[in-house]
């Protein structure tokens, strides 16, 4: 159970998907304008990320041991193919969810931070329990970064910044800085 | 869409419209392997490609492929060629291979590729599919490599492994280290926003000056 609950530590905060790895950037730059929306695409990033540990758990004990460079391909595949299956099942069984979630879904797909589970996921031989709590612990570090940034670039869309910096320049700069906070937590495994 | 001359496919990709330092496209491998010069330019070869690679396919392809699964089936293209250029690596250079780890495997969702097939490849004849691909391919490696270059020097003080300060150099360790890749493409997007926007104030004056001229 420790080692569970420090995969998904290490996974939320140090090891964070987006500010020490940089998975899920297009998401990081593209939808953080707003809190709200920053938050809701978290959610649904977690979503997604939870289902695509089972699938390629499953994907890696019962066919890939037959075909194992079909890894990437069949990964991509069954990744793409689910989600748009869940899409339709909200939209039919939860429209208000759907409205919540709903334009986020096919964007999440062509995210590097699901590819990138599935890939450290099997790299690194993970189990089903495993698999679920490094999905959950990095959905959850994906979530808190939006969230910061999303925060972060609200209040300095008022302020008074250089003019050359303004645009994706300053949100860099930003994301740098939040990265520099973020290995602090670096310690943190190493001394418990 | 305008016509395009055979230049002005291959040329575009490799500034004006730079996948990476002007379309922010590809962003993940840009900030992630580039922490040395040497890993830039692996990443940069080895997306260069399945560019090229992909791009000859879907456009010999793009009469076939129904337009209701194209994505799907530009995706499985692109994840073939990563396929091979990933066992590619591993056989002939492993220790990049293992350098470059999980990323090679992530060249798959590189917006770029898609987003060169779907713009380009699929609507035009082989050849300029191919220059379009050899150019956005060669802009990528550039910006690649400007940030390899510059993380490299500062953060370790060499350049290809090789020392270029002398041993009192004292290394700036964060640029290799994840925030790096942050700040350098930071400082890298505002030098370009600075050196544009002196670049049009410059114009504007010079056509002033004319407007001025031609009045007098």
């Amino acid at each position: 159970m420790g080692d569970l609950f420090w995969i998904l530590l290490s996974a939320m905060i140090v090891n964070n998907f987006t500010l020490a790895m940089f998975l899920g950037l297009c998401p990081f730059f593209g939808v953080s304008a707003r809190v709200e929306t920053a938050l809701r695409m978290g959610l649904a990033n977690i979503f997604v990320l939870v289902l695509t540990a089972l699938c390629s758990w499953a994907l890696n004990t019962y066919v890939l041991v037959y075909a194992p460079y079909l890894r990437l391909i069949s990964f991509i595949v069954v990744i793409a193919s689910l989600v748009q299956i869940v899409e339709m099942a909200i939209k039919k069984l939860s429209p208000t969810l759907f409205r919540q979630l709903g334009i986020f879904l096919p964007l999440i797909t062509t995210n590097c931070a699901i590819l990138g589970l599935a890939i450290f996921q099997t790299n690194r031989g993970y189990g089903l329990a495993e698999g679920l709590f490094f999905a959950v612990g990095a959905g959850l570090g994906l979530t808190l970064a939006l969230v910061l940034m999303a925060s972060i670039r609200e209040t300095t869309e008022l302020s008074d910044v250089p003019d050359v910096t303004r645009g994706t320049g300053l949100v860099l700069i930003i994301a740098g800085t939040l990265s520099l906070a973020f290995m602090g937590f670096a310690g943190l495994l190493s001394a418990a | 869409m305008k016509a395009t001359t055979p230049t002005q496919d291959l040329m575009r990709g490799i500034w004006r419209e730079n996948p990476v330092l002007v379309q922010m496209l590809g962003l993940c491998p840009a900030l992630a392997v580039t922490n040395t010069v040497a890993n830039s330019l692996a990443m940069g070869i080895a997306t260069f490609f399945v560019l090229l690679g992909s791009s000859l396919l879907v456009s010999l392809l793009r009469h076939l492929i129904p337009n209701e699964v194209r994505i799907s089936a530009y995706i499985l293209i692109i994840a073939t060629f990563v396929t091979v250029a990933e066992m590619g690596l591993e056989a002939i250079v492993p220790e990049v291979h293992k350098a470059l780890g999980a990323f090679i495997a992530l060249i798959v969702v590189n917006c770029m590729i898609l987003g060169r097939q779907e713009a380009f490849a699929s609507k035009r004849p082989v050849g300029r599919a191919l220059l379009d691909a050899v150019g956005t391919g060669v802009g990528f490696l550039i910006a690649l490599f400007l940030m390899g270059a510059f993380r490299e020097i500062i953060g370790m003080g060499s350049f290809l492994g090789q020392p270029l300060f002398g041993p009192h150099y004292e290394p700036w360790v964060v640029m290799i280290l994840p925030p790096g890749g942050f700040l350098t493409l930071g400082a890298l997007l505002i030098a370009l926003s600075w050196f544009q926007k002196r670049r049009a104030a410059g114009a504007a004056t010079a056509a002033a000056l004319a407007a001025e001229g031609g009045a007098a």
